[in-house]
């Protein structure tokens, strides 16, 4: 009875229009092919070139400063220069810390992995207990919020006593230092999960394990992917550090390594390793979370 | 009258810290199986408070709610709510947010497939299976709310619980909902208990109208009977003497008797 009116109050389009709907709504969805290229290739551009222009700039200026006989730092062209070889071939291994970078980036990455794993799955579980229960916040937030504030390598030497050993030492510094904000952050997402969403969950009658799995996680996951995205920049700025302690494959103890040898021109294309690394994984975290969270954030 | 679902001196009274409100006071009412009531009063007289004691999202104080002769006091499928804000979840599907009370109702009663099938069904109920696909953030506010439905219908409820279903929607939108509505009580059969505060909403749908006074301490002022032959249709009861006595009487009782007091 009702059926072609609520066509009209539900969707919004008039009848009359019916005929001629399906070729306006298809104009903007397909374009000649060449102008969705060249509009691609447009807005590339204009990502790309100034970054880029800013950039030589930069190694011109540095270029123009160091040249200079009695400088302390290497111009761009000398570092290059020496580091040809590094860069060329960062696959080489000469046993013991002889190795190439790639070596020493997948060794970090390595332990940055390992930590970084269990603090999100660590994090996750106790922002959740702390987000839900009101005694747990009561009891262990004062906690959390002391601990956090010691900084990374403050750990190190106790963990090393603990451990006995360099690599799980790293790997729990990496942890201690990225867990906090996992932890704070999913503990508000869980506090403000709607009191809607909690009642459908009642009505329904999920048992508690459904209920965090689904409800909790996805209606928490931008809040909880927000204390990932910090986590993974604070483990990657904790294990260079931590690395030039404990010695052995990785980059921080490779950076520490050149500066003992006073190769600077190694020094400098290390940082650039970790810069860009550190970059890339900010943005794969942050691209995790818009593929998970998108029906969560637009509501 | 065959009691189906029965308030029992419902009293309710919050308390925070040292401060209690005593919001509902000696709240007594049967319902028929088959019935449709409405409970209509002003804002802030403890509707939804009543509707959320007898779904078993809020304890009562004193007092109980029986279903079919047995106490509830928990919430279940067998009294599924439609809320006021549609309350989907928004990163399910409108497919998914069905399911979701379908998969927990009947885990044991029907195979996956059969499950699947019985959502369509509901989403045809509301005539919502086009967007079954689409999330809660692509469709429009009444769209929303026959999805809200539908999940209710499909948990096969006792009681369909009502809290201003159409409160939040455009006059045109909402006429469209009603009829929704009336066509699936006609067809179903079921139970329901509507919120509302729109007048012609509650004369049109209902069986029954139950008036709330104001709170603090509402009780249930008057209970009226819609005599009314079903199917109603909206424009030929705009002249109905009947119609007119009903929506006459919830007039006065609204603006006359207990008209509504500013911070009451
Ligand atoms: N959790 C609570 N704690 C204390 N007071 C509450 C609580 N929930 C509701 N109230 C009070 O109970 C009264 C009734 O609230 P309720 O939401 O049931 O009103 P309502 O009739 O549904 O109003 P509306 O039509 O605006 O939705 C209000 O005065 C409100 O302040
Ligand atoms: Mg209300």
């Amino acid at each position: 009875m009702n059926m072609p009116v609520k066509k009209i109050g539900a969707e919004g389009v008039a009848p009359s229009a019916g005929a001629t709907a399906p070729v306006v709504a298809m104009t903007p969805k397909r374009p000649p092919l060449a102008e969705t290229y060249a509009r691609m290739a447009r807005e590339t551009a204009v990502r790309v070139i100034p970054p880029l222009v800013v950039l030589a700039l930069l190694m011109l200026v540095w270029e123009l400063i160091c040249r200079r006989a009695g400088s302390t730092l290497p111009p761009p062209s000398k570092v290059f220069k020496d580091t040809k070889e590094l860069i060329l071939d960062p696959f080489f291994d000469h046993g013991g810390i002889d190795k190439g970078l790639f070596w020493h980036l997948s060794a970090s990455l390595q332990r940055v992995a390992y930590g970084y794993s269990i603090a999100a799955v660590v994090g996750i579980a106790l922002g959740t207990l702390v987000g839900q229960s009101v005694w747990a916040m009561r009891g262990l937030d004062p906690l959390f919020q002391v601990l956090r504030t010691i900084p990374p390598l403050a750990w190190l030497p106790l963990s090393l006593a603990a451990f006995r050993d360099g690599q799980p030492s790293a790997i729990f510094v990496i942890f201690i230092t990225s867990v906090w904000p996992i932890i704070i952050n999913t503990a508000v997402g869980i506090r403000n999960i709607p009191q809607d969403y909690r009642n459908v969950a009642a009505v329904v009658q999920l048992n508690p394990l459904e209920f965090f799995g689904k409800i909790m996680i996805p209606a928490a996951a931008p809040y909880i992917f927000t204390g990932l995205r910090i986590g993974i920049g604070l483990s990657w700025l904790a294990i260079v550090a931590a690395e030039m302690l404990i010695g052995g494959v990785g980059i921080g103890f490779f950076i520490w390594d050149a500066w003992n040898s006073s190769h600077i021109s190694e020094i400098i294309l290390a940082l650039f390793y970790v810069g860009i690394i550190g970059f890339v994984l900010d943005r794969l975290i942050a691209g995790l979370g818009r593929f998970v969270t998108h029906g969560t954030a637009q509501n | 009258m065959t009691a189906y679902l029965k308030l029992d001196h419902i009293d309710k009274i919050f308390t925070r810290g040292a401060a209690t409100t005593e919001v509902l006071k000696d709240i007594n009412l049967t319902i028929e199986k088959g019935e449709y009531v409405s409970i209509i009063g002003h804002s802030g007289c403890g509707k939804s408070t009543l509707l959320n004691i007898i779904a078993g999202l809020t304890g009562v104080s004193t007092g109980g709610v029986l279903l079919e002769n047995r106490e509830v006091n928990s919430p279940g499928p067998d009294r599924a709510v439609v809320f006021q804000n549609h309350s989907l979840l928004p990163w399910l599907t409108v497919f998914e947010n069905v399911k979701l009370g379908v998969d927990k109702v009947f885990a044991r009663t029907k195979t996956r497939a059969e499950r699947e099938a019985w959502v369509m069904h509901n989403l045809n109920l509301v005539q919502m299976a086009h967007a079954k696909d689409k999330r809660p953030s692509e469709i429009s506010g009444g769209m929303k709310q026959r999805v809200g439905i539908a999940r209710a219908l499909a948990m096969e409820p006792k009681v369909l619980l009502l809290d201003e279903p159409f409160g939040a929607l455009d006059a045109l939108t909402r006429a469209h909902l009603q009829d929704s509505v009336m066509a699936l009580h006609q067809k179903l059969g079921n139970t329901i208990l509507m919120i509302t505060h729109d007048v012609d909403e509650a004369v049109l749908l209902s069986d029954r109208i139950v008036m709330m006074t104001n709170g603090p301490s509402a009780r249930i002022g008057e209970v009226l009977d819609v005599p009314l032959a079903r199917p109603r249709k909206r424009l030929e009861l705009a002249s109905n003497a009947t119609y007119l006595k009903c929506r006459q009487r919830v007039l006065e009782f609204l603006y006359e008797r207990h008209r509504f007091v500013e911070a009451a």
